[in-house]
């Protein structure tokens, strides 16, 4: 891949950015490949320190706030005709649904995923009450005379806290993962937003 | 280091690097290098808040058959590293405050 390539893939990964700040970016980074090259880095090597076309747009994607994205999306590029004002109020039973629809898929996206998680803990919770009232429970029983089923009790207990004690750092690589997972959601829809223009 | 932190030292190491003498992207990158690592979108992030807020002004310059951005370090952008060697004072007795609350509860 030459400087030609990258910064072509650069401009259509950023596609959906206004033209002034997309032409800027392209010149930033035309420049930047230029002064390494001049530097004594070759071609090939520039475009390696720089990075994956794909990582360089993820990264500009994920510095952009994401309502200055929908902001620019929504404004219209030229003034709106009398009839497509009148088209976007008679519209409004059809759109404005869709609009909800669209925005509920992805937050029942995200509910499915905290649901997961929400439920592990809720068992880690309950491997650990179980552990704690199984020994104690055992405890008790042996007191009241009752040596053998206590013995069972106590040892129930003692696996369940074994197992509440894997299940943790189960628990807790999934919330991780979780919120890596949510924050990929995001710069997914942004990818979205921003990359899909090149079509037009 | 946290997200907050490191945009804050950031802006202040940018405006260093073109504090003595106007400079331009790469260079930039090059001289931070040895302290801080910086990926160019960041950089453009940086370049682009400080001239909104007027502390940095930007230049075509002709080098080499091409053009190149130069950045000037303004008057406001010269009190931004005056106030940054101030803040780093108060940030400093509030790190030995942290760590003497440490060694109180070893």
């Amino acid at each position: 891949m030459n400087k030609q390539d990258f910064l072509a893939r650069l401009r259509e990964g950023l596609s959906g950015l206004p033209q002034d700040d997309l032409k800027e970016r392209l010149t930033f980074y035309d420049e930047m490949i230029d002064d390494r090259m001049e530097d004594g880095l070759s071609e090939e090597a520039a475009l390696a320190e720089i990075g994956p076309v794909e990582e360089v747009v993820s990264q500009i994607v994920a510095e952009i706030p994401f309502t200055k994205l929908v902001k620019e999306k929504m404004k219209p590029k030229q003034r709106l005709q009398a009839w497509e004002i009148v088209l976007l109020i008679l519209g409004f039973p059809v759109w404005f649904p869709l609009l909800i629809a669209f925005f509920a898929i992805f937050l029942s996206v995200y509910i499915v995923i905290w649901t997961v998680i929400i439920s592990l803990w809720a068992v880690e919770v309950s491997f650990i009450a179980g552990s704690l009232g199984g020994i104690a429970g055992g405890v008790l029983s042996i007191f009241k005379g009752n040596g053998l089923k206590g013995l069972i009790m106590i040892s129930a207990g003692i696996v369940l806290a074994g197992l509440a004690i894997f299940l943790f750092f189960g628990c807790r690589a999934a919330t991780k993962g979780a919120v890596i997972l949510t924050k990929k959601i995001a710069l997914g829809i942004k990818v979205l937003f921003i990359g899909k223009e090149s079509a037009r | 280091m946290d997200i907050q932190l490191k945009r804050g030292l950031l802006d202040v190491c940018v405006l260093a690097a073109i504090k003595n003498e106007d400079s331009y992207g790469y260079k930039i990158i090059k001289d931070m290098k040895p302290y801080i690592e910086l990926s160019e979108s960041t950089l453009y992030t940086i370049l682009k808040r400080l001239e909104t807020a007027d502390m940095l002004t930007v230049r075509s310059v002709e080098h080499g058959g091409r053009l190149r951005k130069y950045y000037h370090i303004t008057d406001a952008g010269a009190r931004r590293i005056e106030d940054f060697k101030k803040e780093w004072h108060e940030i400093m007795s509030v790190y030995q405050f942290v760590t003497k609350e440490d060694h109180q509860n070893e």
